[in-house]
């Protein structure tokens, strides 16, 4: 397979008939059903990348999320308008940021990073960060709010009642991580500016389907996108599972 | 429960408000109140709405700061130590796990070590009637029985004051006279209680003094008999006048009325 755009048959829109369509829709089931060591890479390296991107704003996000829920400080109001400003970043603009962090010229460029995976899962962090930490700030801020009295009350304090608090409504929390998940798995513009597409080095589901679409290799592209949206589905129903399930039993 | 721990001059109590103010956005809510609390008769809040029971409760039990005026324990509180002093809410909040690990959570706090921790709170819960309800998370119990485990983890404090918001404000007539019979054990057992409460009715069972709210002043303080059969303040007559009009206009009441408060 070639890179680039022009390296396959160019399909129009208007020129598709529906028995390619189908036809393509066969072969990427079957690429699917195979394993297709190609399309399995491809998947792999996706979940490597929107995972790790997701563990380390979690571990970010999560204490500014809390701290900025429960402590006030002068300019909190800013923050705050523009933490939930930050949530719909345009992942072009996050990925036209990090490219320029770490490209040679950059201020990081001696780390020699630019189009790895490292920076992909730099600028996916970048990307998801402030919508964990938006959607947490607001879920401790409600619980927050609930709990303030009773657990000054007990004497609980500071980072005690931080906690306590996080442990309590860890289900909610859970949301707001997948949230960033999804967020990560499904964006194309960050990781194909800062990842560069290589094929078996920096290819991801969304970078790939775009360039097969536009190449007209439909299979690899419609199999990734049918892997794509599954594993969305399971994630939400996992965590729509998941919450109904505490709900039960914690209330 | 082992209550008597207190060696006489250790104890929080008496609290002395000292011409304590509360005002939030440009509304005084609490006026200049003085006031002492002593060890001892169970004190009653009363006042009409807006009075600023709360907020004056909140302003001892230390979740408010008074904006003037001072808040003095005989024996003062520090962050960090453990808290002498416990607080039952009109609404309950309870952490999400299960009753039992509710109360051990609040033992944590106040520094009993856990292996006491559990033998406690069954105690706490045996006290209150919800053993067998230990292990069933807090959140999904009834609202009766939220409250009698909220009064399970302040009594498994062993509180020198329990202060008491409106604890039977959302419960049926069963609930509130077991919540009731809670109060007075927790009373018998050495704990001096402030309660705010809107049923008349309750504060004559349960109460050994009233302290009179109105527009954030004290304007009385008199015990349960003088308070509701001669009040000596305006206020306070306006305020039993409208709460139990039966007893001030004969032709509309009928003559047994009035046995509806006593005990």
């Amino acid at each position: 397979m070639l890179l680039g755009p022009c390296g396959g048959r160019v399909f129009h829109t208007g020129g598709l008939r529906l028995d390619v369509i189908v036809d393509a829709l066969a072969q990427a089931i079957g690429l699917i059903t195979r394993l297709d060591p190609t399309l399995l890479e491809i998947v792999w390296l996706s979940l490597k990348v929107s995972l790790s991107a997701v563990a380390i704003a979690t571990a970010l996000a999560l204490p500014i999320g809390a701290a900025i829920a429960v402590s006030r400080f002068p300019g909190r109001r800013a923050v705050i308008v523009l933490l939930n400003a930050f949530m719909g970043l345009p992942p072009v603009v996050v990925g036209l940021l990090v490219y320029l962090l770490l490209s040679r010229a950059g201020p990081l460029g001696h780390f020699g990073i630019l189009f790895t995976p490292t920076a992909m899962v730099i600028a996916q962090t970048i990307l998801i960060l402030p919508i964990i930490a938006a959607l947490a700030r607001q879920a401790v801020e409600d619980a927050w709010n609930e709990y303030r009295e009773q657990l000054q009350s007990l004497g609980a304090y500071g980072w005690t009642a931080a906690l306590t608090l996080v442990w309590d409504i860890r289900f909610s929390l859970v949301t707001a991580v997948l949230a960033g998940l999804g967020r990560a798995a499904a964006e194309v513009g960050a990781v194909m500016i800062v990842g560069g597409n290589i094929e078996g080095v920096t290819r991801v589901m969304t970078t790939t389907i775009a360039l097969e679409t536009s190449k007209g290799d439909l299979p690899l592209a419609l199999g990734l996108g049918i892997v794509l949206v599954t594993l969305v589905l399971l994630l939400n129903g996992a965590a729509q599972s998941l919450r109904d399930l505490a709900q039960q039993r914690y209330g | 429960m082992g209550e008597a721990r207190q060696v006489p001059g250790d104890s929080i109590l008496p609290l002395r408000l000292e011409e304590v103010s509360f005002v939030a956005g440009g509304k005084t809510i609490i006026d200049r109140v003085s006031l002492t609390i002593e060890a001892g008769p169970r004190t009653i809040i009363l006042g009409p709405n807006g009075a600023g029971k709360s907020v004056l409760m909140r302003l001892c039990h230390g979740l408010l700061e008074p904006t003037s005026g001072r808040v003095v324990w005989n024996r003062p509180e520090r962050r960090g130590e453990p808290r002498r002093q416990a607080m039952v809410f009109q609404r309950q909040v309870m952490l999400r796990r299960s009753a039992l690990a509710n109360i051990t959570y609040a033992l944590k706090l106040a520094g009993v070590p856990w292996r006491e921790r559990e033998r406690r709170a069954y105690e706490a819960l045996e006290r209150v009637g919800l053993t067998h309800l230990a292990k069933r998370s807090a959140r999904v119990l009834s609202g009766g029985e939220q409250q009698r485990l909220a009064l399970a983890r302040a009594w498994a404090l062993r509180p020198e004051v329990l202060f008491l918001d409106e604890p039977t404000a959302s419960l049926d007539p069963g609930a509130t006279a077991e919540v009731e019979r809670i109060i007075e054990a927790i009373h018998a057992a050495g704990t001096k209680i402030l309660m705010i409460t809107h049923n008349l009715g309750q504060a004559r069972r349960l109460g050994d003094e009233v302290v009179f709210l109105s527009a954030g002043q004290v304007k009385e303080r008199a015990s349960i008999d003088d308070f509701f059969t001669a009040p000596a303040s305006a206020e306070a007559e306006a305020f039993l006048k409208g709460e139990l009009p039966w007893l001030y206009h004969d032709v509309a009441s009928p003559a047994s009325a009035p046995l509806r408060l006593r005990r």
